[in-house]
């Protein structure tokens, strides 16, 4: 049973040989440190100096790390699990409505009506909050909340899909139906989240105004320890039994069935994790971009994420953490420079990836150092 | 003065059967000059003598016709030929001679003068329509001219709806027998224009109501309830006929993905682009016909159909040899290649014919609808496009299961290495069920932009739901896609008529999810061998 497994591992692009590991160790330092002196350099030098880097940049930088989060929780289900979602964006937001919600409560009486309740509200002249925001006025609340949200409706929709044995194709519709769904419902007002808009406008944030240079860096850095946090805890995933037993049910579910373990649970697990960690890139996300609506959960959004792990390599960890800073890198600058151009560079994207670049970007680097190595 | 005139027009109601006779000469001058009110009080004055000269004088001031001078009243024939309104007689045209100006209030009740003229003369439908017109706008001025007409009138529809106008107008009689009578003869409307003007009856004006007599009232809230019922019919045949409508739009939108993902199991996110492409294409041919060939115009659809089919099987066509061909057997690559493809599709339509929707005009044929009930209409743009949907069903059908391609294409879904064994070239198989998929896209383009916007992001709107048709219907059978979309269809506008359009479209998305988690293979699952495939 155990050497079926170790088999199937082993044709997967995972192992990599100790000349590679170094190199990419080499790779992952650099870019690290680049990451911590964006917000450095925030912070020594003043604006107009050399080497300052603007605010701009931070909370650009910032989001991307947020993404990359994201394309991270998507590697795990579709890079180690082989299921694609297609509608993560859902558990995006979700994360992102429930820190909007505490951030909404934080603005106090500073609304433009002056009022207790959020803004929206009183426009649509609600007398007082919905029985679902009853916790947003604790941080605590909300940090439990920004798991548990995402993760209950994870779970309860993953638990109804595996246990049927939904999958492939099949999934990949209805979780993108999932999140239209979704979509579709938080653009009402009657829904209480504030509709079309969203939420917005924040304030502060424990507190602290949430303009300040020390919030964006403190946000930033945060995002930063949670990205770490969040790639070491799926490298130490993938590389347990469980892992393995994902990767199994990736290449081969029926025999992984019969050897007597039940890939719905294990797919109901990575699943449940994925959507939390995609829900807490969305908590860090709202406070540093200052909104959040229901366009997030909209398909394409969603579809997005997708080819951020794709571009990067799926069945690596760090590919898709690259694949995010790829895509959304060559996103900011191109919808800057040539708006026109951009959907035609994303597409591309999309058919060179899957047409010529199975393993992506990872990959690519991977098979050149192979090429190298065996050269020498 | 309000009250001089009020007076004025009571008293010409209450002497105008005398005056009937002879035509009044005065009138004719006082409708035409002077303040609006007191010409309103001569054209109705005049309305109610219903002389032939009257008649034709009032439609000669509605049609700005009529001239005066200084002692003359006159109806221009032509240049220089004018008529005396009064004697018929020719005169010369005068020199000193102004026009008439109306504006819209007189325009108003000159219209609804003639209202009452078509009301005895005129064809079926003019009189019908005449006595629809009193029913929604209650003149007490026209009430003779009802009772004139309910006495000649034989058609009997006819006089249902003159009886309804002559009871909208007592609503408001001085005598409460009248109106009790008339509250109790409006329970026969079937005219929505009846229910404001009951309602209003009803409503309370400070404390007291506006219907001060209780058992009018109360005869009054019967007789609503009453229309309100046969309304509720109307309304629940127009909810049905609109949700077939729709499920023939999704019948259509997913037919195309039935061949593409039910038979070939190449999942096309850009199958919506191929929809939108076919829209765009029956916009160019429309303004082709509108530039090259105008009086042509109501026929632009007949050559629009081939068009947009065309141009979508080629643009499929390509997709499939350029990029899906190196995706077969691996679905989810296939899925984001193909998004891609609809992306870059979509900027392309963008920046050829720019982001704003394109505007696609319904031949005059098109136009327009047959009314059922009162207040329900069938459009006929959605009628043909139902009737198109069955006819683009049949051919598709056919071509499955009656033509060697069919055979082919069945063949290499069933068994792909059996049918190339046989001397199959399946590469090419492909390629032609890809464009025949394609194609029938284009038709339900062709037949979208009949009925909505054309825009870049059409196809987007519909990806989803035809996606949802497919698997509801069961990978690889027509049958259940027609089911899956008609049911969808009526399913949705069912509920849209309880909820709302938003949670209609939440909740047959919920329904979907849930009915997959009961029967994953759709409502008719493949069985034996192919089932597992």
């Amino acid at each position: 049973m155990a050497t079926t497994i170790t088999k199937i591992n082993q044709s997967a692009p995972q192992v990599l040989s100790a000349n590679r590991v170094t190199l990419q160790q080499i790779g992952m330092s650099i870019g690290l440190a680049m990451l911590v002196l964006i917000p450095a350099f925030n912070v020594l030098f003043a604006p107009g100096h050399a080497l300052h880097v603007s605010d701009y940049w931070v909370t650009l930088v910032g989001k991307v790390l947020c993404y990359a989060i994201c394309a991270l929780a998507i590697d795990l289900i579709w890079g180690f699990t082989g299921v694609l979602s297609l509608g993560h964006g859902l558990f995006f937001a979700l994360g992102g409505y429930v820190m909007g919600m505490y951030l909404m409560r934080q603005i106090g009486r500073d609304g433009n009506y002056k009022s207790e309740l959020p803004d929206f509200m009183v426009f649509l002249d609600w007398k007082s909050l919905p029985w679902y925001w009853s916790l947003s006025d604790s941080f605590v609340a909300t940090l439990v909340l920004i798991v548990l949200v995402p993760g209950a409706v994870a779970f309860v929709f993953g638990y109804f899909a595996f246990r049927s044995r939904i999958k492939g194709v099949y999934f990949s519709i209805i979780t993108q139906a999932l999140t239209l769904g979704a979509m579709l419902l938080f653009f009402r007002n009657e829904t209480g989240f504030g509709g079309n808009n969203g939420f917005t406008d924040f304030k502060r944030i424990l507190g602290a105004s949430i303009t300040t240079q020390s919030t964006r860096v403190t946000l930033y850095l945060l995002t930063l320890f949670t990205l770490i946090i969040c790639y070491f805890f799926s490298r130490k995933l993938i590389d347990a039994k469980f892992g393995r037993v994902l990767q199994a049910i990736r290449d081969a579910d029926t025999r992984v069935m019969f050897s007597g373990y039940d890939p719905v649970r294990y797919r109901l697990a990575i699943w449940t994790i994925s959507a939390v960690m995609c829900g807490i890139a969305g908590a860090l996300y709202v406070p540093q971009v200052g909104i959040i609506n229901p366009s997030e959960m909209s398909p394409s959004n969603s579809i997005e994420m997708a080819i951020w792990a794709a571009v990067g390599g799926r069945g690596t960890l760090i590919g898709p953490i690259l694949g995010a800073f790829i895509v959304n890198g060559a996103k900011s600058w191109m919808t800057v420079s040539f708006p026109e151009y951009w959907l035609y560079v994303l597409g591309a994207m999309f058919v060179a990836v899957t047409l010529f670049l199975p393993a992506g970007v990872a990959g690519l680097i991977a098979k050149l150092q192979k090429r190298k190595g065996g050269a020498r | 003065m309000h009250f001089a005139r009020l007076f004025l027009l009571l008293f010409w109601l209450q002497s105008a059967p005398q005056v009937c006779a002879a035509p009044e000469p005065k009138f004719y001058r006082a409708a035409a000059v002077g303040e609006s009110d007191d010409r309103i009080i001569a054209i109705n004055a005049l309305a109610q003598e219903g002389s032939p000269q009257a008649t034709e004088y009032l439609k000669a001031l509605l049609d700005d016709r009529v001239k005066v001078t200084a002692t003359q009243v006159i109806i221009v024939l032509n240049d220089d030929k004018a008529m005396d309104p009064v004697t018929q007689q020719a005169v010369a045209m005068p020199a000193a001679a102004e026009d008439v100006v109306n504006n819209n209030r007189i325009r108003g009740e000159l219209d609804s003068a003639m209202a009452a003229f078509a009301l005895s003369s005129g064809s079926d439908a003019e009189r019908l329509k005449a006595a629809h017109a009193l029913i929604s706008d209650p003149d007490p001025t026209k009430l003779p001219q009802i009772e004139k007409a309910l006495t000649k009138e034989v058609q009997e529809h006819i006089r249902a709806a003159l009886s309804l106008a002559k009871a909208s107008i007592q609503l408001s009689d001085a005598d409460p027998s009248v109106r009790l009578q008339a509250a109790r003869a409006l329970a026969e409307s079937r005219d929505a224009a009846t229910k404001p003007l009951i309602a209003a009856r009803l409503k309370q004006d400070g404390s007291a109501f506006v219907e001060r007599d209780a058992i009018v009232r109360s005869a009054l809230a019967a007789s609503l309830r009453k229309i309100d019922d046969r309304l509720a019919w109307g309304q629940r045949f127009g909810a049905i006929f609109s949700g077939i409508s729709l499920g023939s739009i999704l019948l259509l939108a997913a037919l195309g993905l039935a061949i593409t993902y039910g038979l070939m199991g190449v999942i096309n996110m850009a199958h919506g682009e191929l929809i939108m492409i076919g829209a765009y294409a029956t916009y160019l041919v429309q303004m082709g016909f509108r530039i090259y060939w105008p009086q042509g115009f109501d026929w632009y659809p007949i050559a629009a159909v081939p068009v947009a089919f065309c141009v979508a099987a080629l643009v499929g066509a390509a997709m499939e040899r350029a990029v899906i061909r190196f995706l077969y057997g691996r679905p989810l690559e296939t899925l984001l290649a193909t998004w891609g493809i609809s992306l870059i599709l979509m900027q392309t339509v963008r920046s050829l014919f720019g982001a704003q929707n394109v505007p696609v005009e319904n031949p005059s044929w098109m136009s327009g609808g047959i009314t059922i009930f009162s207040g329900t209409v069938l459009p006929y743009n959605r009628i043909v496009v139902l009737a198109f949907a069955v006819l683009v069903l049949a051919l598709v059908t056919l071509l499955v299961q009656r033509t060697r391609l069919g055979l082919f294409v069945r063949g290499v879904t069933q068994n792909r290495g059996m049918a190339s064994c046989m001397g199959i070239n399946t590469a090419r198989v492909d390629t032609y069920a890809f464009a025949l998929g394609s194609g029938v896209a284009g038709l339900a383009g062709c037949a979208l932009a009949q009925l909505g916007n054309v825009g870049p992001d059409l196809g987007q709107s519909y990806i989803v739901d035809s996606f949802m048709v497919v698997v509801l219907g069961g990978v690889g059978q027509l049958a259940g896609t027609v089911i899956a979309a008609l049911g969808l269809g009526v399913l949705n506008k069912a509920i849209e008529g309880v909820a709302g359009a938003v949670l209609a479209k939440i909740a047959v998305l919920v329904f979907i999810i849930v009915f997959i988690q009961k029967r994953p293979q759709g409502l008719f699952a493949l069985k034996g061998r192919s089932a597992e495939a």
